[in-house]
């Protein structure tokens, strides 16, 4: 019995520090909607600065707590940096366009913080006064963890008070609610905002510091729990505190009790509960309808056929492109190869965001299908090049019908997060596996059949598959079906009016755009050798979303050109020292001077210069 | 948008011009090598490591180069990604003309270098990852690998764990590649040691992520004799916190891979575990002349101690030049003929050499126990460990690779 209510406290304890981690990223989201991947930033540099401030106290109990505050304090400070002159200027844009910057803003951090406090992980102090264990029934429970028990119930508490007792709370609530109304009720929205997004960063460097007596300070903390907090956000329902706080129990002290029976379990358990959860109740245990949305944008333009001189042009550069390997030395035509499958990607998610409307964060789902597909098909069933490439993308179909189904039940950011949930359940199965898929060390050994070994030779036929599925891509979006679903992307209650099945659509845009996403898995398999679970990977994920947005989310050419940008700068940019900073640097550039994106930058520059007309895409 | 395409277009046509510049300007002979690590991805080891080369190879240049030729390292991130991996390989190979690879740390990064290696027929010496897979399973003509693997150092734990006389044993180890291959060599070397050891529990947190608490309770409801441990990094200090504090290790020795190796025990300082058996590196106490002319030079060049990725990327570039003396050339074929049984006679970590059988060198790594001196963590007790005596023999070992 003692062991078992000792396993609970244990798992109580973790629940208050995720709680901690999760409930301001909830916050932030709730009233400005931005999906903030600088959070687990913000929570790394509350550790270190509580690091650092702490070790100017030794073995004081006011000096810990005091250092603990302050770290948070200036994390919050951090974030009012980050909101004034980043987030603000780009309220306006695109759903999601904010979530771009909020990338810069990591890789920026990761590289200060590694500047300032160096490689080597750090080990902060336990805190004074609470450094040993108690007998509990018998059984040794850390003091802190005791401590930490208290003091998420105690912040859930403050933060009920500061939502329900003042005013600022309350406007708070009714922003997350209906921001338009507020703002038309005379609410200053820009000082709502910041100081929104103040108390979410100060409570994630809280977060962050809170945790030095548990664990050593290091530069992947960022990453490695940013997944878990969204996961927390997206169970408890987004904006809803309480249901943070929740869903933070639930997942920590399921996790506490899974180890004693299934230890593997614990790498994708987080992502299991979320699909559970978002499949039962598909805006989270506490979350409203709507919650999951952004304010309505305008609505886009809708998509017009090139001119003939347009298509002329376009021609002219798919030829120079074709012809490219004549002129280019062979690492063009390798870096090229890249940058088409990552444009194919770009395209394929395009696809289901922009045209479809359905977000995905787990886009790299399909595309390591496909890329597994094809390897597993050369590996096992020992097929040659080009029937392992039918294969891929066919798996890729597979995947993308069995998880669209559940996914397009869903909408806005739940949606969202439960492709997430698929990507990283495959991804936990792919690395779990390792008798059949190698594991996290892959496949290796799947390179093209000898007659397409030479880098020119596998360029054309990456030119050939790329170019095409982008071709594809394309016609399918003037087609009918292009047109329904973007009709269902404006009005769902329109379209099904006239007589469209909405989720048939939808259903079906999924798992088209996961099928070519496949495809482009399948040529990045042969062009590189080989697999790992990386592909599969949140990583992937999200370089695909910042392409998208990057390049502009409404124009057909904007993944096109989001890609381009995106591979070719990163390709340059990893030779130079502190080269994560300057990446971050050029992303927010980017973004601060074309809110809509490389797409709709350069569609207001030609305007400007009077290149273009009106209404043109 | 198409002007910007067109200018994408017109920047990528220019690219390969980029690479000429540098290689007319040269007047004195060079070879140049390539070099690709996971330096923004793991720079508490990849820092020390790019030192202890750098190192290496001005120490080698000051003193007249190789074969005439001044060794020229052009290093990469990898960011830790394994295909961006093996685009800045191409681009080494076809663009900046090196003749050789070296690098990795990540287990997959080798084993995709590695396969790369092997489709373009390019020399590529893995520095640090410790795959089995990388000689065994998965071995070719084309690769060679420094560091001692994970068999090798649990193989030398293994040793020591016997001696303890312990019956029933717990492991906890991350949840990828390289946990499962430790505690898989681990329980096969110690079972053919003491027969009679038992297996009670084994707890395979996500790497990075572990839970501690609960780990170190799901470990201690097993009631072990004896534990051993592969986690390492932050899960290695928060297990240890966990552990301490719960009392899990009380009157239960603890046998944990790589625990010694500064990088791992430095950031515990006083809160290290005393008398845990681990394997690792003493840096600054071995005082043999070559380690103590090594640690002297890097102590002056860097102005810190070495640590285990200095040597193993000083041992690199030791092996790299012995390999090209015995060559004569920078031709693949040479390199991989003077490979085979290689000998490094003289380096900080002694002599050394490459097994013809499975390409594997015989660097050893030192086994001690950890303890507080001075309120610093420190490997007392410690003793070589000579690689050669840790692997299977070479028939045995050729049979585990694939045939050529």
């Amino acid at each position: 019995m003692g062991f078992y209510v000792a396993q609970l406290l244990t798992g109580l304890a973790n629940a208050s520090s995720l709680f901690l981690i999760a409930c301001g990223l909830s916050i932030i989201f709730g009233v400005t909607r931005i999906v903030n991947f600088a959070h687990g930033s913000f929570y790394m540099v509350g550790a270190y600065l509580a690091y650092s401030i702490v070790a100017l106290f030794p073995g004081s109990i006011l000096g810990f707590w005091g250092g603990v505050i302050a770290a948070a304090l200036i994390v919050g400070l951090l974030g009012l940096v980050v909101e004034m002159t980043i987030l603000r200027r780009i309220y306006r844009a695109p759903e999601l366009f904010q979530l771009v910057a909020t990338f810069g803003v990591v890789l920026i951090i990761q590289d200060m913080a590694q500047a300032i406090w160096g490689a080597e992980d750090k080990l902060g102090p336990r805190a004074p006064g609470l450094s040993s264990a108690v007998r509990i029934m018998g059984e040794p429970i850390p003091e802190y963890d005791l401590a930490l028990i208290l003091i998420g119930p105690a912040v859930l508490a403050g933060i009920w008070l500061l939502f329900h007792r003042t005013r600022w709370g309350v406007l708070v609530r009714a922003a997350t609610q209906d921001r338009e109304m507020v703002g038309a009720l005379g609410v200053n929205q820009a000082w709502l905002f910041s100081a929104t997004f103040v108390l979410g960063a100060a409570l994630a460097g809280l977060g962050g510091a809170i945790q030095i007596p548990r664990e050593s300070v290091n530069l992947q903390m960022d990453l490695s729990v940013i997944g878990d907090a969204f996961v927390v956000v997206v169970i408890g329902g987004m904006g809803s505190v309480s249901g943070a706080f929740v869903a933070a129990v639930l997942i920590s002290v399921l996790n506490a009790f899974a180890v004693l029976v299934y230890p593997q379990i614990s790498i994708v358990l987080p992502f299991v509960v979320m699909a559970v959860v978002l499949i039962v109740r598909p805006y989270g245990l506490f979350g409203k309808e709507g919650s999951g949305h952004g304010a309505p944008t305008e609505p886009e333009q809708p998509l017009r056929l090139m001119s003939s001189r347009a298509t002329l042009v376009l021609m002219a550069l798919v030829f120079a492109l074709a012809a490219s390997p004549l002129v280019a030395s062979d690492f063009a035509s390798i870096l090229l190869v890249d940058l088409m499958v990552a444009t194919l990607f770009a395209v394929s998610l395009h696809f289901m965001m922009g045209l479809g409307g359905m977000v995905s964060f787990g886009h790299a789902a399909y595309f390591g299908v496909g890329a597994y597909g094809a390897a597993m098909a050369v590996s096992y069933l020992g097929l040659p090049m080009i029937p392992a490439m039918i294969v891929g993308p066919l798996a890729a179909a597979v995947a993308a019908l069995f998880f669209g189904w559940f996914c397009v039940r869903l909408s806005g950011v739940y949606l969202a997060m439960l492709t997430l949930a698929a990507a990283q359940i495959l991804w936990g199965v792919t690395f779990q596996s390792q008798e059949y898929t190698g594991g996290d060390d892959g496949i290796v050994g799947i390179w093209p059949a000898s007659w397409a070994t030479s880098d020119q030779a596998y360029f054309y036929v990456a030119f050939a598959l790329c170019i095409g599925g982008i071709w594809f891509l394309r016609r399918v979006a003037h087609s009918p079906f292009g047109y329904g679903l973007r009709g269902v992307r404006d009005s769902d209650v329109r379209a099904e009016a006239i007589g469209m099945d909405v989720k048939f659509h939808q259903w079906m845009g999924f798992a088209l755009a996961g099928t070519m996403a496949g495809l482009a898995g399948v040529v990045f398999a042969f062009s590189k050798g080989s697999v790992f679970p990386d592909v599969l990977g949140i990583g992937q994920s999200v370089d695909g979303l910042v392409m998208v947005l990057l390049g502009g989310i409404h124009a057909l050419a904007g993944p096109i050109l989001g890609a381009g940008v995106f591979v070719l700068i990163e390709d340059w940019v990893s030779r130079l020292d502190y080269w994560r900073f300057i990446f971050g640097m050029i992303i927010l550039g980017v973004v601060l001077l074309a809110p809509d994106g490389v797409a709709g930058g350069v569609d207001r520059l030609m305007r400007a210069l009077g290149l273009r007309r009106e209404g043109q895409t | 948008m198409k002007p910007m395409r067109r200018k994408i277009l017109g920047a990528l046509a220019a690219l390969p011009m980029l690479g000429m510049i540098p290689a007319a300007a040269q007047a004195q002979e060079k070879i140049v090598i390539g070099e690709i690590n996971s330096y923004t991805a793991l720079p508490a080891f990849t820092e020390p490591y790019k030192k202890g080369w750098t190192l290496a190879m001005e120490e080698i240049n000051a003193a007249g180069g190789v074969n005439g030729a001044m060794l020229e390292i052009i290093s990469r991130d990898d960011t830790g990604d394994p295909s961006t991996a093996i685009r800045i390989a191409e681009e080494m190979i076809s663009r900046d003309e090196a003749v050789m690879l070296f690098g990795g740390f990540l287990s997959n990064i080798g084993l995709a270098l590695a396969d790369f290696a092997k489709q373009k027929q390019v020399f590529f010496l893995a520095s640090e990852p410790l795959s089995d897979a990388l000689v065994w399973s998965k071995g070719n003509r084309y690769t060679y690998r420094l560091r001692p693997s994970t068999h090798m150092q649990a193989a030398m734990l293994a040793e020591q764990a016997a001696k303890l006389d312990k019956k029933k044993w717990a492991t906890v180890a991350p949840n990828y590649a390289y946990g499962k291959d430790a505690v898989a060599a681990f329980k096969s070397e110690l079972t053919k040691l003491q027969p009679d050891v038992e297996w009670v529990a084994e707890q395979w947190p996500p790497l990075f992520k572990i839970d501690a608490g609960s780990t170190v309770r799901a470990l201690e409801r097993s009631k072990p004799d004896a534990i051993y441990n592969v986690t390492f990094g932050g899960d290695l200090a928060k297990f240890v916190r966990q552990g301490s504090l719960r009392f899990l290790f009380e009157d239960r020795p603890v046998v944990s891979l790589l625990s010694g190796e500064p990088e791992y025990l430095d950031p515990l300082g006083d809160e290290a575990p005393e008398g845990w058996i681990v394997t690792g590196y003493p840096s600054m106490d071995i005082d043999t002349p070559e380690h103590e002319e090594f640690g002297a030079a890097y102590m002056e060049r860097w102005g810190e101690a070495p640590k285990t990725g200095s040597i193993v990327g000083y041992n690199s570039v030791l092996s790299i030049k012995a390999a090209l003396e015995k060559a004569g050339s920078t031709d693949t074929e040479a390199m991989l003929a003077a490979m085979e049984g290689l000998e490094v006679p003289s380096s900080p970590t002694g002599p050394f050499y490459y097994r013809a059988a499975d390409h594997q060198a015989t660097m050893g790594a030192y086994v001690g126990t950890t303890a507080l001196v001075d309120g610093k963590p420190k490997m007392v007790d410690w003793f070589y460990a000579d690689g050669a005596n840790y692997l299977p023999s070479e028939e045995e070992a050729a049979k585990m690779r694939p045939a050529e």
